[in-house]
């Protein structure tokens, strides 16, 4: 195997208590960190002149709700894209979030486009991001009831405001 | 045509609703109400390709208080619902809809949590055009449809007559 890339050999150095996983399957740096230590880690990302991931590409979340061969794990899991302008590299960092109490700190702080993109991993999966200015839903209406893209949301459930429940 | 004969000055005597809905039927001013890719299709209908003008229906109007027909062209969210009976219902009559493209006929295949299943279920319909999305000659022919729906209209020509 190739030599692991610069952002997994520094994050691994330096974040080895809270670094779960890591793996990079054709060179698709993935990490998953410990449930909570997303901030440092994302922080460090960030601000680490030799990674230097100026852009958050996406953040969003999976619920593994009965997923095969995930028992006793947390049940969702918030995922952020980051991706470095200057050395054109990118990374994927996961954080388990337990169905218990669905909260992850926010980095709003650190890319500020987060703000909506956490507006809507709220709206869908429900999971609530500790710090947000402004947390509300950001595609579905206020009268909706419950988060859409979550396993246990009914698939033929449906909330119209005007007509009939069809 | 026996009474025209006798008529001095080329007078044409016809049934006034027949007249009227001569009329009506080569003067639709259409409300686009485009939400989604169907929208495409709705343009270039509407381009000089295909020349809607040739059916009196050029010209859309993009206020609701001056148009005849409302033209419902993309997906309908349960979000957006609202603001679709609100435009059908700031309309004056006579008025007519058109649910453009399978996911206003029936919610086409986004059977989900966000889609209104059919735009029926909020407001009358007078024509369907399925497709996803339907083709120019598909439109074209939904036309001709409705405006062979509106020349056999009992037409309502005074205030508070109910359309029937
Ligand atoms: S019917 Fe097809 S083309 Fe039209 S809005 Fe729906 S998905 Fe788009």
């Amino acid at each position: 195997m190739s030599q692991p890339s610069v952002t997994l050999q520094l994050l691994q150095e330096r974040f080895a208590s809270v670094i779960r996983e890591v793996h990079s399957l054709h060179g698709d740096d993935t990490v998953v960190v410990e449930p909570g230590a997303n901030l440092e880690v994302l922080q460090f990302c960030r601000d680490e002149p030799r990674l230097a991931y100026n852009v958050l590409v996406d953040l969003t979340c999976v619920d593994y709700l009965d997923y095969p061969d995930r028992e006793g794990q947390p049940r969702f899991e918030v995922v952020y894209h980051l991706y470095s302008l200057e050395h054109n590299h990118r990374v994927r960092i996961k954080c388990p979030v337990a169905a218990e109490d669905p909260t992850v700190a926010t980095v709003v702080e650190l890319w500020p486009i987060a703000d909506w993109l956490e507006r809507e991993a709220w709206d869908m999966f429900g999971v609530n991001f500790a710090g947000h200015p402004d947390m509300r839903r950001i595609l579905m209406y206020e009268e909706f009831e419950g988060h859409p893209l979550r396993k246990d949301y009914s698939i033929s459930r449906r909330q119209p405001l005007v007509g009939p429940k069809n | 045509m026996g009474v025209e004969k006798a008529l001095e000055g080329g007078i044409l005597l016809s049934r006034l609703d027949h007249v009227i809905g001569w009329a009506r039927k080569y003067s639709i001013f259409q409300y686009p109400f485009v939400t989604a890719c169907c929208g495409m299709e709705y343009m270039s209908t509407a381009c000089s390709h295909y020349d809607i003008d040739r059916f009196g229906a050029g010209l859309p109007r993009f206020s609701p208080r001056q148009a005849d027909v409302l033209f419902v062209v993309g997906t309908i969210s349960h979000k957006l619902a609202p603001v679709l009976v609100k435009i059908y219902e700031q309309m004056c009559e006579p008025k007519w809809v058109v649910a453009f493209g399978v996911c206003t006929v029936s919610g086409g295949f986004y059977n989900n949590y966000a889609t209104v299943q059919g735009i029926d279920t909020m407001i009358p319909v007078d024509l369907y055009i399925p497709g996803c999305p339907p083709r120019p000659e598909t439109v074209l022919h939904g036309l001709m449809m409705l405006q062979e729906k509106i020349q056999h209209e009992k037409q309502e020509v005074l205030p508070g007559q109910v359309r029937t």
